[in-house]
């Protein structure tokens, strides 16, 4: 029996040691730290913490994303890299695995701890309230308080409008498919979506975007298997908001187009992929670290910003994209800029026969002709696209 | 129709992974070896076999490196159980975690260092891979389109199902292996080598799990690396409890394969069907994402319920999940 014993605890012991060297990987530094550390004026006893749900070196997907703006403001602000802490693949359900990651990198002298996932929020909270000299501040969730927590998101959902006038354009089928990890029941995947379809129809009228809901994140063979679906309903063109590349790639694989997300997937289907809604995170990670650092956190407050601040973009576009593309996008973006139209409002955008945009007031409707805003009404409330946009808008179905 | 057709079509294509992993527990566990750990061999099958494949640019020795990487997999499971008598179940299971664990280790650093291979630069093994179907055959309307229109994955698992049941039931070393399955220390009194046939059996078993891998890797991934890095998704698991489902049987595997394959289409497909049929189909779109996503393992706790019933008939072999120490005799 010992002998036994001693056979399994080798094995466990052999495996945690791989686990082990697979946590440890760091991701790919582009700032050269000793340079740094050379000629910065960034305190180092400043320490930040980032609490990740997966692994950066991926190459790809949310955390990667996440980890390349933190990057982005590390060259910025030249904060050398033994000022950041990395906690990776904490899981967003494991409360207690949570607090452990946060709690270490306490102890390890975080002053700013950045979480990164919405799974984190309650912990966040909680732990805010227990280390009142630490700054905590969560991504994608919707508590705060007023000294030392807050929260940050962006409006992704302007960039998923300028992704559907590349699918609108595109689509000779008139049916957009859309694989979506959740559906109307969750506003951050239900405002993507119908800001999306407004995009779609700012440019074609007539198309219909179907939806397909996986109901998870990341499920990689069934990504594929739901763009699969949406293609034998004659979809041409497959927008996406789950993890992985995987409907770009099957849009591919049947010869259709697509739009990624979170980051540019044109190396993962460079004959399918048109454009896809990225995210800026540098431009926070600077902002705050730097408000953080100046101790001007209270009035820093929570951040959510747009198009107009270079927050959230559209990936450059890819080759396969329609002729005019790139200038309808560009026209929107200009408004957008401007700051005086939204997506969710009575006013919609279209485009003359020399493209130049148009703005008319049309009520915005939901798919069962429910009005939401009224001709020329103003835009729906921040509060309704992150937490309670329960609706699709008129053409939108889930399939 | 169309609707139905692709249904079931796409039932055979994701049940096709199910069916390699099934296969090979099948054989594995005739020899009365019960390995929990077919996710984790099924796991280093697919990155053994991707880099395998990408690296000579051949399907052929992709499929021959899935095999070989996952009766890797097989030879720790049969030296740590069959030579060290280690518990099956928590060598299975750690086999689960290690295997798992060496396919996110390789593909993360590769990933990592920019030496990940990009499965759209082979486009001979993405040709390879497509759904080419049978030529004159698939042109058969509907029957050719569901039957002759697949890819060579999904004809090989058939055939390697149909070779493990004619080797286990039909000839003399079948007979040996059922026999080690039932009651080894009979089978060693008669002279067999009840450790050779044993090892012979997991490590083929497991190889066989592996080529299940690469199918997901390059049909359902696209040998793409995802952001979570999982291109198994719980197919092993599945394909652990439908083992049951075919009473240790490789034929039933198939069709049970494919059953199984179309609770997975359903999810994807039920607007499919909803929107070609509103009057039949209609009510599957009014149940919810979730219910689809319990499907599966519904299905497996019924199936589990109800091998628990026929037990009389079961053909589990008899000594499953125990170790066989000859000095203990």
């Amino acid at each position: 029996m010992k002998k036994t014993l001693a056979i399994i605890l080798a094995a466990a012991l052999m495996l945690f040691s791989f686990a082990a060297c697979a946590g440890e990987t760091t991701p790919a530094p582009t700032a050269d730290p000793t340079t740094a550390a050379e000629n910065t004026a960034f305190p180092a006893d400043f320490k930040i913490a980032i609490i990740h749900i997966q692994d950066p070196a991926t190459g790809n997907g949310y955390s990667y994303a996440h980890d390349q703006g933190l990057v982005g403001a590390m060259e910025a602000l030249d904060i050398p890299e033994s000022n950041i802490i990395r906690k990776l693949n904490v899981s967003d359900g494991d409360k207690a695995a949570t607090r452990t990651a946060i709690e270490e990198a306490i102890d390890q002298g975080a002053k700013l701890v950045f979480t990164t996932s919405f799974g984190y929020m309650e912990t966040t909270a909680e732990i805010a309230e227990e280390y009142p000299d630490v700054i905590f501040s969560h991504c994608s969730g919707y508590k705060s308080n007023e000294t030392n927590f807050n929260n940050y998101f962006g409006r992704i959902y302007q960039a998923r409008y300028l992704s559907g006038i590349a699918a609108g354009l595109k689509t000779t089928t008139n049916k957009i498919g859309y694989v979506a990890a959740f559906g109307d029941t969750m506003a951050e995947t239900s405002s993507g979506i119908n800001s999306f379809a407004l995009g779609v129809q700012a440019v074609n009228p007539d198309a219909e975007v179907y939806v397909k809901v996986l109901g998870a994140w990341g499920d990689e063979v069934n990504e594929t298997a739901f763009a699969d679906a949406l293609y034998d309903m004659d979809c041409d063109v497959i927008a996406q908001h789950c993890d992985s590349a995987n409907p770009q790639i099957s849009a591919q694989n049947n010869g259709i187009f697509g739009c990624g997300y979170n980051s540019d997937m044109t190396p993962q289907a460079p004959a399918a992929h048109l454009t896809a809604p990225i995210w800026n995170w540098t431009v926070y990670y600077t902002a705050a670290i730097e408000a953080a650092v100046d101790g001007k956190w209270v009035e820093f407050g929570n951040y959510y910003a747009g198009v107009k601040e270079g927050f959230v973009d559209v990936s450059p576009l890819s080759a396969n994209c329609a002729e005019g593309t790139q200038e309808k996008i560009d026209a929107v973006k200009a408004i957008l800029n401007e700051g005086t139209w939204d997506v969710f409002s009575g006013v919609k955008l279209s485009f003359d026969e020399s493209g130049n945009v148009v703005k008319t007031d049309a009520a915005l409707e939901d798919s069962k002709g429910n009005v939401i805003v009224e001709a020329g009404g103003a835009s729906v409330e921040d509060g309704v696209i992150t937490g309670t946009m329960n609706y699709y808008v008129k053409g939108v179905s889930e399939k | 129709m169309t609707a139905i057709f692709d249904l079931l079509f796409h039932s055979i294509r994701i049940g096709t992974a199910l069916l390699f992993g099934t296969t090979g527990e099948i054989v594995t566990e005739k020899s009365g070896s019960l390995n929990l750990g077919v996710e984790g061999m099924m796991a280093m099958g697919a990155i053994g076999g991707y880099l395998a494949a990408c690296a000579t640019n051949s399907l052929f020795f992709g499929i021959l490196g899935a095999f070989l990487s996952a009766a890797l997999g097989g030879l720790i499971f049969a030296f740590l159980t069959v030579t060290l008598q280690a518990n099956q179940n928590v060598v299975g299971l750690a086999l689960t975690i290690f295997g798992v664990g060496v396919f996110q280790f390789i593909g993360t650093n590769l990933v990592a260092q920019g030496a990940f291979p990009n499965f759209n630069e082979y486009t001979y093994l993405k040709f390879m891979c497509a759904d080419n179907g049978i030529p004159f055959l698939k042109d058969i309307p509907y029957v050719g389109r569901l039957l002759f229109s697949h890819n060579i994955f999904v004809y090989l698992g058939i055939a390697v199902a149909v070779a493990c049941y004619i080797v286990i039931k039909k000839t003399k070393f079948g007979l040996k292996i059922r026999a080690i399955g039932e009651n080894p220390a009979a089978a060693d009194a008669c002279g067999v080598n009840v450790n050779l046939y044993k090892y012979i059996f997991i490590i083929i078993g497991g190889g066989i799990t592996g080529i299940g891998g690469l199918y997901l890797g390059v049909v359902y991934n696209g040998g793409s690396w995802g952001a979570a890095g999982d291109w198994i998704n719980g197919m092993g698991w599945i394909s652990v409890a439908l083992v049951i489902f075919a009473n240790w049987n490789t034929l039933m595997a198939v069709f049970g394969a494919f059953f199984f394959g179309m609770f997975t289409a359903l999810q994807a497909r039920k607007g499919n069907l909803a929107e070609a049929f509103p009057q039949v189909f209609g009510w599957l779109q009014s149940l919810p994402t979730e219910f689809y996503l319990m499907l599966p393992f519904l299905i497996t706790a019924l199936v589990l319920i109800m091998a628990s019933v026929r037990s009389k008939k079961n053909a589990e072999p008899g000594s499953l999940g125990l170790n066989y120490y000859r000095e203990e005799r």
